[in-house]
């Protein structure tokens, strides 16, 4: 079922460490995201998962360590080079514009090369070509129909979607998603997830943050499991979850082979 | 007719200098507490240049150059920082200016420079010469509104983390907005020395600085017609009615705190409301 990891890697997190004054919320963690992956980054509550995202993305520099992108490292560098360089993401708490619309929203994201330095922001006017890139990337998370429509009004479930198409108008070659099952029901994670096994087939790689075990087990390729910001797990999802030290550290032993035998377990925040 | 005229050229310049902190405030979300200071150094460069013989057209591009590199300056050292920290370094900027320029002599002191030779273009010229740059900065800003620069604005005056998730190079987005707005600001302190033959540091300093954001606020924070609409009204009060050249600062403040408490979309969000009852926020699909 899972595929081998015969990629090149795309990303590397090398023995990164993140401080905040006396709080070690990441520990000397290293892993690999290969081309091509769906990675599951999973965790009890407070294991940070969301530093490492942040780590990856630049909002929190890590104290020790480092993190690089095709051979590159990414030390220093400021949230949008990183955008730039081909990493999105899709943040846990959506953010839409609330002035404009859905489909401007996503062309916002869609206008990257215009919008890459202010001179050039101020010689181009023309949305044409970003407003058929954003009605694409709605398309392809199923919400073409609500283009039209104000962000302010929707319900989560289309934020989600619509935080997942702006993330994907940015052409990256990296897509970071972090809990873009939270707060949906579970017919709506199920479907949400099934796209994003969709998009990750077409080729693009994904590091997936999500408590929603039994939709993690569904589609991911493999699993990196932290607990009190050390690794505890990294490999096949199966295998990782029969670990001992990851059934102990993890949700207790019971509710982790429940949820590997049912893939369709509920929504852990529902 | 000499007051019409005069009363026109006043109106022309406040809406100029109104449109450029528009740019700061109003489209990019920046509160400058201070831009008097910008206008300032436009006066103060176009009246001393014109008192060592420049003529008059060519102390404009100066005047924007001097206070367009000072608000660059200003913006590098604060923009990267924390969002409120603009209002405070402006501010402090504002009465280092005045501070500054009282006690030099070179600069006029506490007398400030007067008989700043005549523009040569005519009472009507200048006028018309003043309306021109008026409605071109308006263009502009109509212009900048419509591109991507001013989509990228209005991003970042909502919610700058997500635009920085979205690539974009926030503080240099700031920064173009902050060296735009202080260049056209002192563009309309060379107008403003040239049409009052006389400048002093005062003419410069806090109170003004409230007044024109006070003219960005009330007119609706954003909005070009609004401001345009704003500016020239509250720039010929004092004119008008006595009391509120004497009560400035209260008269402003005190708009300035209403505004905000009760229609922060200025009167631009007012008349909106009154045009469109019952509609939500949201506005309606259809």
């Amino acid at each position: 079922m899972s595929k081998p990891l015969d990629g090149a890697t795309l990303l590397k997190v090398d023995h990164v460490t993140v401080r905040f004054g006396g709080l070690t919320a990441v520990d000397d963690v290293s892993f690999e995201v290969h081309e091509g992956d769906l990675l599951g980054l999973i965790g009890p509550n407070g294991a940070g998962k969301t530093t490492m995202m942040r780590s990856i993305i630049g909002v929190v520099q890590p104290t020790e360590g480092s993190v690089s992108l095709d051979g590159e490292s990414l030390n220093g560098l400021p949230v949008h080079k990183r955008i730039q360089r081909g990493m999105s993401l899709s943040q846990q708490l959506v953010k839409p514009l609330r002035d404009i619309s859905i489909a401007e929203n996503v062309a916002m994201a869609a206008a990257s090369d215009k919008t890459i330095s202010p001179l050039r922001a101020l010689l181009n006017v023309s949305t044409d070509k970003e407003l058929a890139i954003a009605q694409n990337e709605l398309a392809r998370v199923g919400i073409a129909s609500m283009a039209a429509q104000s962000p302010g009004i929707q319900p989560l479930g289309v934020l989600k979607r619509l935080e997942l198409a702006r993330a994907l108008a940015l052409k990256p070659r990296l897509l970071l998603l972090d809990e873009p099952l939270a707060g949906l029901n579970s017919q709506e994670a199920h479907a949400l997830a099934t796209t994003i096994a969709e998009i990750n087939k077409q080729g693009l790689t994904i590091v997936l943050i999500e408590h929603n075990l039994g939709e993690v087990m569904r589609i991911c390729h493999r699993l990196v499991v932290l607990d009190n910001g050390k690794k505890i797990g990294d490999g096949d999802p199966r295998t990782v979850m029969t670990d001992p030290i990851v059934r102990a550290a993890y949700l207790g032993g019971d509710t982790v082979s429940a949820a590997v035998v049912h893939s369709d377990m509920e929504n852990q925040h529902a | 007719m000499n007051y019409e005229i005069s009363l026109l050229t006043t109106m022309a310049i406040a809406v100029t200098f109104a449109l450029s902190l528009n740019l700061i405030t109003g489209f990019c979300g920046q509160i400058s507490l201070g831009h008097a200071t910008f206008q300032g150094v436009g006066a103060y460069a176009a009246a001393m240049l014109g008192q060592a013989g420049w003529p008059f057209l060519a102390t404009l591009p100066v005047s924007m150059i001097l206070a367009g590199l000072l608000g660059a300056i200003v913006g590098l050292a604060s923009l990267r920082v924390r969002a409120d920290f603009l209002a405070i370094t402006t501010m402090g900027v504002g009465f280092l200016f005045v501070g500054i320029v009282r006690q030099q002599d070179a600069l006029g002191g506490e007398l400030g420079i007067s008989s700043i030779p005549d523009h040569g273009l005519g009472r009507v010229g200048f006028m018309v010469l003043a309306l021109i740059v008026c409605a071109a900065v308006a263009a502009l800003s109509v212009y900048i509104k419509r591109s991507w620069m001013g989509r990228v604005f209005n991003g970042i005056a909502e919610d700058e983390d997500t635009m920085r998730v979205l690539g974009i190079d926030v503080p240099r987005y700031k920064l173009a907005a902050f060296a735009m707005g202080t260049a056209l600001a002192g563009l309309s302190g060379a107008f403003y020395a040239y049409h009052l033959n006389f400048i002093g540091a005062e003419s410069f300093g806090f109170v003004e600085s409230i007044t024109v954001l006070s003219m960005v606020v009330f007119g609706g924070i954003g909005s070009v017609p609004g401001v345009i609409i704003a500016a020239a009204l509250l720039s010929v009060l004092p004119a008008w009615f006595q009391v509120i050249g004497d009560y400035k600062l209260l008269v402003y403040g005190g708009l300035l705190f209403l505004m905000m408490r009760f229609s922060p979309g200025g009167m631009t969000g007012l008349v909106n409301r009154f045009a469109r009852p019952k509609t939500s926020a949201q506005g309606n699909q259809s």
